[in-house]
């Protein structure tokens, strides 16, 4: 028995909960940044199962979009990096509810 | 594609995204990132995406992860590895998840075996690349470039 695109599916929606829960619920600025590269990550497990389990798996479509997914992915975990560190620098927390300055 | 092999990567890399998400200590949490990136790299193996299972490898566990690590490593207080938790998140997280999964298992048309598929060569991808693709390419090391020096300038000493 060979595994169904239905699996991939549910293993990468169990992985961008997971990130989901990561970024919503942790107070650290940096779990909330593997939250979101998880995420990230989920969607590009998407990308490579819909290509696989497509009806045109000789146009490597989903394959190019991951690659650019990845790409960019890394461009934004270096700025969200720099942030993390710049807010550090200002505030000496990466705790965020202390990050109340523009609070009403 | 065997089951076997599926289901041990899955549990793997569930358990690891688990981890990361919910380990009270930093630097374990990042180590723990490491083991899922790790996973969802076998899983592009087992769908026959040998090349983007090579660059998730470089660039997720070779860069963002090393990245995350180093940033541990500069704002780190012992006092503030523990945080707190908000537990409205697992909340939501749960609730989208149910909903998830109950599209997906409702959809019929997606328990479809995969079709035999001759194997995606490097050269293939390299040449689609450079001729479908050369916009798209040039585009992201431009976006590569911007977000590199704008992060050297987000972190840049300010001089006094």
């Amino acid at each position: 028995m060979t595994p169904t695109l239905t699996l991939f599916l549910i293993v990468s929606a169990a992985l961008f909960c997971i990130g989901l829960l990561a970024a919503l619920s942790r107070r650290h600025a940096i779990f909330i940044l593997i939250g979101i590269e998880m995420m990230l990550a989920a969607a590009n497990l998407n990308f490579i199962a819909f290509w696989r389990f497509g009806a045109e798996p000789q146009q490597p479509t989903g394959v190019m979009v991951a690659i650019f997914s990845i790409a960019i992915a890394a461009a934004e975990a270096a700025v969200g990096v720099a942030l993390v560190i710049a807010v550090y620098r200002h505030y000496r927390t990466t705790n965020v509810t202390k990050l109340d300055r523009l609070k009403g | 594609m065997s089951a076997s092999a599926f289901v041990v990567i899955a549990i793997v890399t569930v358990a690891g995204a688990l981890a990361a998400a919910c380990l009270r200590k930093l630097i374990h949490a990042a180590l723990c990132l490491v083991v899922a990136f790790l996973g969802i790299a076998a899983f592009y193996f087992l769908l026959g995406a040998e090349f983007v299972g090579l660059v998730q490898v470089f660039v997720y566990v070779g860069a963002v992860a090393v990245l995350i690590v180093f940033t541990i490593l500069l704002t780190r207080r012992e006092d503030e590895d523990d945080v707190g938790f908000n537990w409205g998140g697992v909340i939501v997280a749960l609730a989208v998840f149910g909903v998830l999964s109950w599209a997906i298992l409702k959809t019929t048309s997606l328990s479809i075996a995969p079709p035999a598929i001759e194997a995606l060569t490097v050269k293939r991808i390299g040449q689609i690349l450079m001729t479908d693709y050369i916009w798209p390419l040039q585009c992201v090391g431009v976006l590569l470039t911007a977000a590199l020096i704008g992060a050297l300038v987000l972190v840049m000493e300010e001089k006094r």
